[in-house]
C-alpha cells in the first residue's frame, strides 16, 4: 500500500476537523475538530518519517500529543467555566473581545 | 572758485591701561543701574524716598565723570584715551569679547552731557511727576535710561555698546509708554520699540561683517584695521542703517513724534542727551571705517540733510507744541549727522552741536513742560498767547532756548550750528553747493517754526481756552524745583558754545579721537556764509513775526496749502510705512497663516484622518466571533501555500 493514501487519508482528516471548527457552534464539537486536526497532522509526520526513514517526524509527533494533551486540560477548563457563569457552550455568545 | 582739498588722516591715538578715576568709569554705569535696581525691588516702600535716590545716581555719576574730564585734561592728549579691561566677558576660539570700558575725550564728553543734563531733568521731574502715584517706577526707569545711556558711551567694543544700545531701547519704550492706560501712548510706545529693532538688525550686520572681516568686534581692533573697500562700504552702510534707527533719522524718522506720548522730561531726555543722540555717537566713532568708504560717508551726509529739511517742513505746520520740537529734534541730529558725513572736518562739529544742542533742546522741553503744567496739559499752540506775563521764568528760559537754536550770535547754537553750515560748504563739485544750501536753507525754516512756536505761546493775544469747550485757564509760574533746572539750561544755551570755542578748545579737546582736520577753504568766503545764514534766519524771524503776532492766529488751524497739510501729516511718513511695509507684511503674514492652516496643518491632518479611516475599516475584522478568526487563519494558511507553492514553481 502506498504511503500517499496515509497524506491523503490526513488531508481528509484536516479538512473535517478544520470544517467543524469553522461551522460548529458548539465549542465542545469545535474542540473536537481541533483534536481532529492536530491528529491528522500527527498521522502526516508519521507518514514523513516513515518516507524518510528517520524517526524526526516520530519525535514531533509525541511532542505534538504532549502539548494537545495540556491544550486539551486548559481549553476544557476554559468551556467549563464560561459554561458555569453563561449558562451556554456556544462560541458565538462569547463575542465581548472585538473592536 | 578753488578749493584746496586735503584728506586729513586719521591720527587714531593708541589706547593705554587706565590710572586712576578713569580705571572707575565702569562705576559711572553701575550707579544709576544699582539705583534703579533698588528702586523697583523695594517697590511702594521707597516711594517716599526713592525720587531723591533717583536724582542721587545721576548725580553722584556726574561727580565721577568730572572727576575724569579734570584727570584727563590733565594729561598729554596722546595718553587721553585709556581702556579698563574688566573681565573676559564672551570667550571661544574664534571670537572673545572683553567686558571693559573705553574712557576718551569723545566718550567723557557724552558722559558730562548725559550725567549732567540727565541730573537736571531728574530734579524738574521731581516737582513735574509730583501727582503721579508712580513716580518711584518713573524714576526707575529714568535711571535705567541713564545707565544704558551710559554703557553705552564708555563700552570699549561694538558688542557691549549693543548692550546699551538695547538698554535704551527698552527704557524709551518703558518710558513712552509710562502712562500706558492710554492705548495711543501704549501703540506709540510699541511704534519706537518696533522701528528701533529694524535699525538694531543694522548693528547686528555691521558686527557680523567685523567678525567676518577681521574676527574682532573691539574699538581698538576695528577702528585700527584696513578693510577692502566693499567691506568698509558694507560695513559703513550698516552702522547708518542702525544709527537712522535709534537718532530718528529718515527713513527710520516715523517713531519721534509719537514718543511725545511719554511725560515731559522723558521727551527731553530722549531729546537732549540720551538715545537719538546715539546715532550720531556711533557714526564719529566709526570714523576710520568711514574715511576708507567716500559712498558710505556721503551716504550719511545725503541722509542727515534730506532729515535736515524734513524735520524742518514738519515743524513749521505742527500745533502741538511738544511735536514742533521733536520735529526739531529731528531736523538738528540731521545737521550733525549732515556734519558727520562731512568726514573729519565735521566730526568735531558734530559733536559740539550736539553738546549744544543737548543743553538749549532740553531747556526748551523743560520749558514746554513748565507751560503744559500752568496751562492744564494744554499742548495745542493755538490755544497759548500772551502767556509772557504770566510765566516770566519761563518765558525767558524758553528766549534763550530760542535764540541758541535760531543761531544768534553769541548764542550757543551759533558757534557749533554756523560751524556746520560752513563746513558744508566745504569740498568740491556738487556736495559744498548741495549740502550748504540745504544747511543754509534749513536754518531759515528752524528760524521760522521755531519763532512761531515762541510767538504763539508767549506772544500775541490770549487764545486760552475758556469754561464751555475746555478749563479756564489761570496760568502760573512752576515751583523752584522745575525752573531752577530750567535756569541752569539756560544759562549753558547762551553762553556754553562761546566758551568752549575760544581758541578752538573744544575740536582741540575731541581730536585724539577724530583725528586733526586740515583747515579748508569753502567755495565761498566764510564771513559771506555767516551774513548769508543770520539774514536767513533773521527773514525766518520776521515772516514768523507777521504771520503770527503782527495779525491775530487763527485759534483753529486754517486749511492751509497742500505743502501744509502734508507737512501736518509729517508729510505722509505713517501712511508710506504702513503702504510699503505694514500692509504688505500683514499679507505676507496672513498668507503665512494660511499655508500654515492649510498646507501644513492640512497634511498631518490628512495623514492622520487617513490612517485613522484605513484602521477603522480594518478593526471591522475584530468581531469578536472566534470562528471568524478561525476562518481569517485558514485563508491566511491558504495563502501562504499557495505563495509558496507559486515560487517553487
Amino acid at each position: 500500500m502506498s504511503l500517499t493514501n496515509y497524506l491523503v487519508l490526513a488531508v481528509v482528516l484536516f479538512t473535517i476537523g478544520g470544517t467543524t471548527v469553522l461551522v460548529r457552534r458548539n465549542a465542545i464539537i469545535a474542540f473536537m475538530g481541533v483534536e481532529l486536526m492536530l491528529n491528522a497532522t500527527n498521522l502526516s509526520l508519521v507518514t514523513f518519517s516513515r518516507m524518510h526513514g528517520n524517526l524526526d517526524g516520530q519525535v514531533m509527533a509525541f511532542f505534538v500529543m504532549v502539548v494537545a494533551a495540556a491544550e486539551v486540560v486548559v481549553g476544557l477548563a476554559i468551556i467549563v467555566s464560561i459554561y458555569r457563569t453563561r449558562r451556554s457552550a456556544s462560541l458565538d455568545d462569547v463575542s465581548l473581545l472585538k473592536h | 572758485m578753488l578749493a584746496s582739498i586735503h584728506t586729513a588722516p586719521l591720527e587714531a591715538v593708541g589706547a593705554i591701561p587706565a590710572t586712576g578715576a578713569a580705571s572707575l568709569a565702569w562705576l559711572l554705569v553701575a550707579i544709576p543701574l544699582a539705583s534703579a535696581a533698588v528702586l523697583l525691588v523695594a517697590g511702594r516702600r521707597s516711594d517716599s524716598w526713592g525720587h531723591w535716590l533717583g536724582v542721587l545716581a545721576p548725580v553722584l555719576s556726574f561727580l565721577l565723570g568730572a572727576t575724569i574730564a579734570i584727570q584727563l585734561l590733565g594729561l598729554p592728549a596722546d595718553d587721553r584715551v585709556m581702556t579698563t579691561q574688566l573681565y573676559p566677558w564672551i570667550t571661544t576660539p574664534e571670537l572673545s569679547i572683553d567686558f571693559g570700558t573705553r574712557v576718551d575725550p569723545l566718550s567723557v564728553t557724552f558722559v558730562l552731557l548725559v550725567t549732567f543734563v540727565g541730573s537736571l531733568i531728574h530734579v524738574y521731574s521731581v516737582a513735574y511727576m509730583e501727582h503721579d502715584i508712580d513716580r518711584r517706577r518713573f524714576f526707575a526707569y529714568m535711571n535705567f535710561f541713564v545707565g544704558a545711556m551710559l554703557l553705552l558711551v564708555v563700552a570699549d567694543s561694538y558688542a557691549l555698546l549693543f548692550v546699551g544700545w538695547e538698554g535704551v531701547g527698552l527704557a524709551s519704550y518703558l518710558l513712552i509708554g509710562f502712562w500706558n492706560f492710554n492705548p495711543d501712548y501704549a501703540t506709540a510706545a510699541k511704534k519706537a520699540f518696533v522701528m528701533n529693532r529694524v535699525g538694531d538688525v543694522g548693528l547686528l550686520l555691521a558686527m557680523g561683517a567685523m567678525f567676518t572681516t577681521i574676527g574682532s568686534v573691539s574699538f581698538e581692533d576695528v577702528l585700527g584695521a584696513e578693510f577692502s573697500a566693499a567691506w568698509a562700504t558694507a560695513i559703513g552702510l550698516f552702522l547708518l542703517l542702525a544709527a537712522t534707527g535709534k537718532s530718528a533719522q529718515f527713513p527710520l524718522q516715523a517713531w519721534l513724534g509719537d514718543a511725545m506720548a511719554g511725560p515731559t522730561p522723558v521727551s527731553a531726555l530722549i531729546h537732549a542727551a540720551t538715545m537719538v543722540t546715539a546715532g550720531v555717537y556711533l557714526v564719529v566713532r566709526s570714523g576710520p571705517v568711514y574715511l576708507q568708504s567716500p559712498d558710505a560717508q556721503l551716504a550719511v551726509a545725503i541722509i542727515g540733510a534730506i532729515t535736515l529739511l524734513f524735520g524742518a517742513i514738519v515743524g513749521s505746520a505742527k500745533d502741538d507744541m511738544k511735536k514742533v520740537l521733536a520735529a526739531s529734534t529731528m531736523s538738528q541730529i540731521g545737521y550733525m549727522m549732515l556734519a558727520a558725513g562731512l568726514g573729519p572736518i565735521g566730526y568735531a562739529f558734530a559733536i559740539f552741536h550736539l553738546f549744544t544742542h543737548g543743553f538749549f533742546k532740553a531747556g526748551m522741553f523743560l520749558g514746554a513742560g513748565s507751560v503744559m503744567h500752568g496751562m492744564n496739559d494744554q499742548v495745542s499752540i493755538r490755544r497759548f498767547g500772551g502767556l509772557s506775563t504770566y510765566m516770566k521764568v519761563t518765558w525767558v528760559t524758553f528766549m534763550m532756548g530760542w535764540l541758541a537754536i535760531l543761531g544768534i550770535p553769541p548764542f550757543s547754537g551759533f558757534w557749533s550750528k554756523d560751524k556746520i553750515i560752513e563746513a558744508a560748504f566745504v569740498g568740491e563739485g556738487w556736495h559744498p553747493w548741495v549740502f550748504g544750501t540745504v544747511a543754509l536753507l534749513g536754518a531759515g525754516i528752524t528760524a521760522f517754526y521755531m519763532s512761531r512756536l515762541f510767538f504763539m505761546i508767549f506772544h500775541g493775544d490770549k487764545r486760552w481756552t475758556k469754561a464751555p469747550e475746555g478749563p479756564d485757564q489761570h496760568p502760573h509760574e512752576s515751583p523752584a524745583l522745575m525752573t531752577v533746572p530750567m535756569v541752569i539750561l539756560a544759562i549753558g544755551s547762551v553762553a556754553l558754545g562761546g566758551l568752549l570755542s575760544v581758541g578752538g578748545s573744544f575740536v582741540t579737546w575731541l581730536e585724539p579721537v577724530t583725528g586733526h582736520a586740515e583747515h579748508h577753504e569753502p567755495v565761498l568766503p566764510v564771513l559771506v556764509i555767516m551774513i548769508a545764514t543770520i539774514a536767513v534766519v533773521l527773514a525766518g524771524v520776521a515772516i514768523a513775526w507777521r504771520m503770527y503776532v503782527a495779525v491775530a492766529a487763527p485759534m483753529t488751524a486754517p486749511h492751509g496749502s497742500a505743502l501744509t497739510r502734508a507737512a501736518r501729516n509729517d508729510l505722509y511718513q505713517d501712511q508710506l510705512n504702513e503702504a510699503v511695509f505694514m500692509r504688505p507684511g500683514q499679507a505676507l503674514t496672513q498668507g503665512l497663516f494660511l499655508a500654515d492652516e492649510y498646507v501644513v496643518d492640512g497634511t498631518a491632518e490628512g495623514t492622520a484622518f487617513g490612517l485613522a479611516s484605513i484602521g477603522r475599516v480594518a478593526s471591522r475584522l475584530q468581531n469578536g466571533y472566534v470562528r471568524s478568526y478561525a476562518g481569517y487563519i485558514v485563508g491566511g494558511a491558504a495563502v501562504a501555500v499557495v505563495v509558496m507553492l507559486a515560487s517553487r514553481m
